[in-house]
């Protein structure tokens, strides 16, 4: 455990020292950013004609017109730069080296795997939480609902969970960071289980489609690690 | 101490290593000597449990390198050809996270890493960073990492390649101060290096083992000729043609006359006739003045590139 911690503190000192954790953010916040500006400048066109219209009025709701499609936009951005913080997890030890001296010392494959694992994810969730902006300004003018909102950032998270799962198995297989980020990026189909976050509906199935998948994926990963172990 | 029983490693179907045996006991330190491509550093990944093996087994301190890796692991310390560090660490913030990983305790891993840096040499650069470092200050923390848990067992795989001379001349003053009880495998393509250090050499070539033996047994086992030079002074082709009339001679190499006037040839002859008192004489009586003859002693260079030939032969 102590020798995970260790493996962790490093590297999340590592995405915050370094650069790449802050123009990931910036990035990640600016382009969704934009989407709300969008959504909301949209929103506000629909509501003042909705002066006019009483029937359309009360159709209206905030939270599925402005932070539905906001967290579904959230979600894209997110396959899009996540591959930026998980390429380089593995790849990178073996690429410079640092590997050979990793894997010789008295620890095993888990205590890496979930040190990089636990510091990618604190690094999105704090990112995820960056996000809270908005639904905050929000919240200074409209009523968004509460639970819808609690519900969408537990999909968004798990959806976070999944996809560095992912992220670290290519890193795990490749010692090209551009591969192991174009392969994670490629993988669009574990979206659909957000949905129903979005509309503030928890259903276990959802919950459990995503555990398991970042399960099988850092399963996969320790395979990975294990099998430069074997007999070839 | 390091039990190693038909040790092979195969890449895509060609040996990198073949049926590799030998052993060290404690406190030994073994040279591994061999050109480049030779499977040293493949060897040592094995027994650093970093690569398995194809065949055959290892053990150290009595753990088996497949079975027992974790045991195994926890006491070696390996230091890897291409030191390859975290960058964005300060030496200390290394050392301190090495030793986490190494599952050392608070108390012993802040004692032990001032230790190792004060041994090293690098406590007065603990702060910088270690992308910022010099190669041989690098070459520094990667031997204090691998002593920081005290090792039984030492794996340094050229632990001299690309320092200069004046650091050479230092690593080499520290590995010797840490042999003691230890057990240190260092591997080398220099040959005097393991004559300096080592109590036992193996030489490898294309992933076979040819010898496995002190430094001097081998220098006198392969000492089946004698070998000096001769310094006179006169004219050099008559000394040449001098030489030439006198039997039993393996070769006389012309060297660098050291003066103008003055001639030097290598003579080597066969190690059971001594014929220098017969050169001496020879040579007075024809004219020449004698201005100097001195044994060489057969390097291990010269028994290298002889056993490596014979191989091939
Ligand atoms: N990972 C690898 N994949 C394929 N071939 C390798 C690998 N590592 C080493 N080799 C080959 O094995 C042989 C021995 O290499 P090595 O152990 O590095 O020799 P040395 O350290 O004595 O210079 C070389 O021919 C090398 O090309
Ligand atoms: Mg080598």
């Amino acid at each position: 455990m102590s020798k995970m911690t260790a493996i962790y503190r490093k590297e999340l000192a590592f995405f915050f020292n370094s650069i790449i954790a802050y123009v990931v953010l910036t990035i990640f916040l600016l382009i969704a950013g934009y989407f709300f500006y969008n959504l909301l400048a949209y929103f506000n066109l629909i509501s003042m004609q909705a002066m006019q219209n009483p029937y359309l009025a009360q159709q209206l709701s905030i939270t599925e017109g402005v932070l539905q499609p906001l967290f579904g936009n959230i979600s894209i951005i997110m396959l899009l730069i996540l591959p930026l913080l998980t390429m380089r997890l593995l790849s990178e030890e073996r690429k410079s080296g640092t590997a050979e001296l990793l894997f010789t010392y008295p620890i095993s494959d888990w205590d890496v795997l979930l040190g990089k694992y636990c510091a990618t994810l604190t690094v999105f969730a704090a990112m995820l939480g960056c996000t809270l902006l908005y639904p905050l300004l929000l919240g200074a003018y409209a009523d968004p609902e509460a639970g819808p909102l609690a519900s969408s950032y537990l999909g968004l998270f798990l959806l976070g969970m999944s996809y560095i799962s992912m992220g670290l198995f290519f890193s795990s297989i490749s010692e090209n960071q551009i591969v192991a980020g174009v392969l994670t990026f490629g993988q669009l189909s574990i979206l659909e289980h957000l949905d129903n976050f979005t509309k503030g509906v928890i259903d276990t199935n959802d919950i459990v489609y995503y555990v398991c998948f970042s399960s099988f994926f850092l399963f996969c990963s320790s395979r990975v690690l294990e099998s430069n172990r074997w007999r070839s | 101490m390091i039990e190693v029983t038909n040790l092979s490693k195969y890449f895509a179907g060609r040996p990198a290593v073949l049926d590799v045996t030998f052993s060290a006991e404690k406190g030994e330190i073994l040279g591994f000597l061999g050109p480049n491509g030779a499977g040293k550093t493949t060897t040592m990944r094995i027994l650093t449990c970093f690569l398995p093996p194809s065949s055959g087994s290892a053990r150290i301190a009595g753990y088996d390198i497949l079975e027992d890796s974790i045991e195994v692991r926890k006491r070696i310390g390996y230091m890897p050809e291409h030191v390859a560090l975290y960058n964005d660490l300060s030496v200390a913030g290394y050392l301190d996270f090495v030793g986490r990983l190494k599952g050392m305790a608070a108390s012993a891993r802040s004692r032990r890493t001032g230790e190792v840096m004060e041994e090293c040499g690098v406590f007065d650069v603990k702060d910088r960073l270690i992308g910022k470092l010099s190669r041989g200050y690098r070459q520094r923390v990667g031997i204090a990492q691998a002593l920081l848990n005290d090792p039984e067992v030492l794996i340094l795989d050229e632990p001299t390649v690309g320092l200069d001379p004046k650091q050479i001349i230092e690593i080499r003053e520290l590995i010797r101060e840490l042999s003691g009880s230890r057990t240190i495998v260092l591997s080398t393509h220099i040959l005097p290096e393991v004559s300096l250090l080592c109590q036992r050499v193996i030489i490898i070539n294309k992933g076979r083992v040819i010898t496995y033996d002190t430094p001097e047994n081998l220098q006198s086992h392969f000492r089946r000729s004698m070998v000096f030079t001769i310094e006179l002074r006169g004219g050099a082709e008559p000394a040449a043609r001098l030489l030439s009339s006198i039997d039993g001679l393996k070769s006389v190499v012309p060297l660098d006359a050291p003066a103008e006037g003055r001639i030097k040839f290598r003579i080597e002859s066969h190690e059971e006739r001594d014929v220098r008192e017969l050169i001496a004489r020879q040579a007075v009586e024809n004219g020449f003045g004698l201005l100097g003859l001195s044994t060489i002693d057969m390097s291990l260079e010269d028994i290298f590139v002889q056993l490596v030939t014979e191989e091939e032969q």
